[in-house]
């Protein structure tokens, strides 16, 4: 007859506790590229708080510069990747502090720029290629997805196009201020372009009609590498 | 806030990671108990024993089966063959007659009424041995596998039974590279549930049973088409002792073509989850051990775990067709080939995915120590992709289609 059939229940309980162990090895890792990730993010905004305080530096010398010296489009991808990143982070790590904190210093660095490039544009007489966009993280938003591959497809196309992105929700201040300066409604997506308030679907047609500074840019920079 | 579907998958993945690590414990346990002779061995005594083969329309194979027999290292007056053509329509038993000649193989033909547990059966009565055995027409057995087998009830008078190794034979596809890996996989899993007690099934090919085993249990039972399963959960329900011999190698034909396989597994599921309905009431129930406790709730949760990762495979792929169809509907098909770069903040570092790289490297792990011990050496084979492959793609279709069928009671034929 078969002695086997008496249950170790020591075994049972000890593969237990390394099946456990090995589920809290996993959530250390995970932790911990976390935190890296987190600490690349801080990192890239620290470079860009820099960058932009260069600008602004730099824009403040003006006066006695030429427009032409402004270098204004690293900034722009490095804004735009620094994005991605948040994105990402937003959808796999989750809403923790630690996530809201660098979307809101994200924010600040947007608005930054977004001033030093009116003011650079109002100066030296360039016309601007930059959008406000409002979505939702919040409430299930199909339209701002649709906006989100509209305006990535205009990047793609005029890669000098400036995008400055805002979370409605976002409970930062100066987020609020720039709501309520431009009256965004709460019907999204909204866009503002030249201080001009767009809400709903707007399509790449659409935006190239209401910004023709798109269609020079375009020409420069295919100009340029022609050049 | 977890989701129901990422808590439903935590749990997937704990219980089958705890499955992997209970494997891998019982071989640390009692690794040094696992042995791999090389050449014969020899007995005090070698005991009368019968292998019945059952056949229909085997006229190809048929030769290669009974010759493997007739080469075994086992004196030959200790050893009777029975072939019993299961009323063959080709020329089975016109080739069958050769063998007529032998003093230890007897002939048999009947009619085709009832498949292959009829079969065996049919040999069951006829037999006088001390041990019985059976081996499928499409199977071959390595020269020591008898004896090989036979030691252990020698070393054990409580052992009923011994289940083989049983090795793909030849693999000439992918789908045939595929099944040997699972199959060499098999071989760990089997010899760790026989170190715990709990051998779940005592397959066709070559497994050896004491005689007394159908006296006082009975012969093999239709059981849904897989009575090989049946009759090691009856031993089981009874306290009867069933071993694994890990080095009595046995070949085996696999199935060439998805038709094939999907048909051959279809059975085996459909049959394993109407044994293990039949048999429920072993199940956690601390009277018999392993087998209630472990082996038929693990095969329950590995069916369940792959078509749940299937369906969630399926539902991921359908969302992001979705999400592309939206983009090309929005902004158009923007046909510009661009360069993917490469950047490791990108790459996923959710707990989910350690959980189930850590769930992947016990796998790989327990593939290597099945190496180990089919071959000595532990090693990685290539033919471990094709196996994710065949489980993660083409395994659920059939388990899906054998979980439908056995809720609404549809069976499934032998061939």
């Amino acid at each position: 007859m078969n002695n086997n059939n008496q249950t170790d229940w020591k075994k049972y309980v000890i593969v237990l506790f390394i099946t456990v162990g090995l589920f809290l090895l996993a959530g250390y890792l995970s932790n911990y590229f976390n935190n890296k990730k987190m600490d690349q993010l801080r990192s890239i905004q620290d470079k860009i708080s820099v960058d932009l305080l260069s600008s602004e530096t730099q824009f403040s010398l003006l006066q006695e510069q030429s427009c032409k010296d402004i270098n204004n489009t690293i900034l722009s991808q490095e804004l735009s990747s620094l994005a991605d990143k948040i994105a990402y982070s937003e959808n796999n790590i989750g809403s923790s502090d630690d996530v809201i904190a660098l979307k809101k210093y994200y924010s600040l660095l947007e608005i930054k720029d977004y001033l030093l490039m009116q003011k650079i544009s109002e100066r030296c007489g360039m016309k601007s290629v930059f959008v406000l966009y409002f979505y939702s993280s919040k409430d299930k938003c199909d339209n701002c997805v649709k906006q989100g591959y509209v305006l990535d497809a205009l990047r793609k196309k005029y890669p000098d196009f400036r995008v400055y992105s805002f979370d409605y929700h976002l409970d930062l201040s100066a987020v609020k201020t720039l709501i309520s300066i431009y009256k965004v409604p709460s019907d999204l997506p909204a866009l503002v372009i030249n201080k001009q308030v767009y809400s709903g679907l707007k399509s790449i047609e659409d935006i190239e009609k209401v910004l023709p500074a798109l269609q020079n840019i375009g020409k420069d920079s295919k100009n340029s590498k022609t050049d | 806030m977890l989701d129901f579907s990422t808590v439903i998958f935590y749990m997937i993945m704990f219980l089958s990671a705890y499955i992997q690590v209970f494997f891998l414990v019982t071989f640390l346990e009692n690794r040094k108990k696992i042995i791999r002779r090389k050449g014969s061995v020899e007995l005090i005594s070698y005991p009368s024993t019968t292998v019945i083969v059952p056949c229909w329309n085997e006229e190809s194979t048929i030769d290669r089966t009974v010759s493997s027999l007739l080469d075994l290292d086992y004196p030959k007056d200790k050893l009777t063959i029975f072939i019993v053509d299961d009323g063959s329509t080709d020329n089975t038993w016109n080739v069958l007659q050769k063998y007529t000649e032998h003093f230890n193989i007897k002939i048999f033909h009947k009619e085709n009424d009832g498949g292959k547990y009829a079969a065996v059966n049919y040999g069951l009565a006829r037999a006088t041995s001390e041990f019985i055995g059976c081996l499928d027409a499409d199977s071959f057995v390595d020269k020591y596998a008898l004896k090989r087998i036979m030691t252990y009830f020698a070393k054990d008078e409580s052992v009923m039974a011994v289940a083989p190794a049983i090795i793909v034979d030849s693999p000439k596809n992918i789908l045939q590279n595929a099944q040997r890996a699972e199959y060499d996989f098999g071989v760990f899993l089997k010899k760790m549930l026989g170190f715990m007690g709990a051998i779940h099934v005592l397959p066709g090919p070559f497994s050896i049973f004491r005689k007394k085993v159908f006296d006082e249990l009975g012969p093999y039972r239709h059981a849904h088409n897989t009575e090989d399963a049946e009759i090691a959960l009856r031993m089981q329900e009874h306290h009867y002792k069933i071993e694994h011999c890990p080095d009595a190698y046995v070949y085996t034909v696999t199935p060439n073509t998805v038709k094939k396989l999907y048909k051959q597994r279809l059975r085996w599921i459909y049959g394993f989850l109407k044994n293990a309905t039949d048999y429920k009431h072993l199940i956690f129930n601390k009277r018999y051990g392993a087998i209630g406790i472990f082996t038929i709730p693990a095969g329950l949760l590995s069916i369940l775990t792959v078509v749940y990762l299937f369906v969630s495979m399926v539902y991921d792929l359908g969302s992001n067709i979705f999400h592309k169809f939206v983009q090309i509907q929005t902004v158009g098909l923007n046909l510009s080939v661009q360069v993917p770069s490469f950047d490791w903040f990108f790459i996923s570092t959710k707990s989910i995915m350690f959980i189930t790289v850590i769930f992947y490297v016990l796998l790989i792990l327990s593939m290597m120590i099945s190496k180990k011990i089919i071959e000595g050496k532990a090693r990685l084979s290539f033919d471990v992709v094709y196996f994710a492959f065949l489980s993660s793609i083409l395994a659920p279709f059939w388990l899906t289609v054998a979980v439908y069928n056995t809720i609404v009671s549809k069976s499934v034929s032998w061939r």
